[in-house]
């Protein structure tokens, strides 16, 4: 589904990523680790298309409806409510039954008492709930996710560790964390960068 | 048909966020107000038609400077364009969505602005009014791409006017034109072509400019 070989992405003279390669076949469920400012987020927006590389080649034999991205940032608009903010993406996405979807979404994400409530006004675990609500909407079949446990608290990373085994079957992930121990379970391959 | 529900979703999104925040239209009308007001402490006399029409063009472009400038603010700031980016539609509906919602801010705008003009000076002739309209289009057409192209600098809010009145000359000499020239029809329809060939030069460049 993924395949990189001798990928690099530079910024101006900084070089970020050197040299990688990268098999993920459908299915897998791989772990990228590294130290900070090793080039975990930024082979991420390579593989989900935000950024373009500057050397080898990169293929993601996968169409922009089927990806799912959890960044840094949550994605949403500040301005916007939980619901608003799904309801834009729903329509992008063209998300059948969208209404049931969100609400279901937000229900599992310890949400929906916030759901009209706006964003502005959420915590930073909220956001991240958010967040993962939005990158799951559309039913992903490959889920690239950065750091995903950043901000939540317990509860929310029990959440999130349950939601992540429950799709393990049907899609296909590639999570950047600092914490691989938390995945081992699911993980069927590592990249250390 | 989905396209036209895509843009009316991104353009529906814009016109909720300005409800919420009501940042960009206060300002743009509170400055067009006050553009025309000083104008006429400048100009005691009332000054010649071909004057005041000037200013009116000046004081419509520097508005729409004030709502441009502000376009892709929600999407810098939380870095939000990066999921839009990423849903599965055609990027020009992004733009197209984003120029639906400022075009319907310098409407608002100038729906206060042209009493305002007629009060202070002297009243609108149909052939600017057709001019305003036309010149709108083209205005947001090409202000939204090089906003969306400014918004990912660092001198943002240099370099948006620098790239953008250079390419608004010609709005301006074909919004004059139609108000105090000869042949109006002429003019207007040079504000219709810049329209039709920049619209679709943005339209169809606008991917390039939110991928790398």
């Amino acid at each position: 589904m993924i395949r990189a070989r001798g990928l690099e992405r530079r910024y101006g003279a900084k070089r970020v990523l050197r040299g990688l390669d990268l098999d993920v076949a459908r299915g897998d469920f791989t772990v990228v680790t590294g130290s900070n400012g090793s080039g975990k987020t930024t082979l991420l927006r390579l593989v989900a298309g935000l950024a373009s590389p500057t050397g080898g080649e990169l293929s993601v034999d996968v169409d922009r409806a089927q990806l799912g991205f959890v960044g840094h940032e949550s994605l949403v608009y500040r301005e916007l409510t939980a619901i608003e903010n799904l309801v834009l993406y729903a329509r992008l996405y063209r998300v059948p039954e969208a209404r049931e979807r969100i609400g279901m979404l937000l229900e599992r994400f310890g949400l929906w008492d916030a759901r009209n409530e706006r964003a502005s006004t959420y915590s930073r675990g909220m956001l991240q709930r958010l967040a993962l609500c939005r990158a799951l909407l559309h039913e992903p079949s490959l889920l690239l996710l950065d750091e995903p446990y950043s901000g939540l608290d317990a509860e929310g990373a029990e959440l999130l560790d349950r939601e992540l085994a429950e799709r393990r079957a049907r899609a296909t992930f590639l999570v950047a964390t600092h914490d691989p121990e938390r995945l081992a379970s699911l993980a069927t391959g590592a990249l250390a960068l | 048909m989905t396209y036209a529900r895509d843009v009316a979703a991104l353009a529906r999104k814009d016109l909720l966020l300005e409800l919420r925040a009501r940042e960009t239209l206060p300002a743009m009308v509170l400055f067009v107000l006050s553009t025309l007001v000083a104008f006429r402490f400048a100009l005691p006399g009332g000054g010649t038609e071909r004057q005041t029409i000037g200013l009116l063009w000046v004081a419509i472009l520097f508005t729409s400077l004030v709502g441009l400038t502000r376009a892709f603010v929600p999407e810098r700031e939380q870095r939000v364009l990066d999921g839009l980016v990423l849903a599965p539609v055609d990027r020009s509906a992004i733009w197209f969505g984003k120029v639906t919602a400022t075009l319907a801010f310098l409407v608002a705008a100038e729906v206060v602005a042209l009493p305002a003009y007629a009060l202070f000076f002297e009243g609108l002739t149909w052939e600017t009014v057709a001019a305003v309209a036309l010149a709108d289009i083209g205005i947001c057409a090409v202000g939204t791409i090089l906003a969306a192209m400014a918004a990912a600098g660092r001198a943002r809010e240099l370099l948006f006017p620098l790239l953008f009145l250079p390419l608004s000359l010609p709005i301006l000499v074909g919004g004059v034109g139609a108000g105090v020239g000869d042949d109006p029809a002429r003019f207007l329809a040079f504000l219709g072509l810049y329209d039709a060939v920049f619209a679709i030069l943005a339209w169809a460049s606008f991917e390039y400019v939110v991928t790398e």
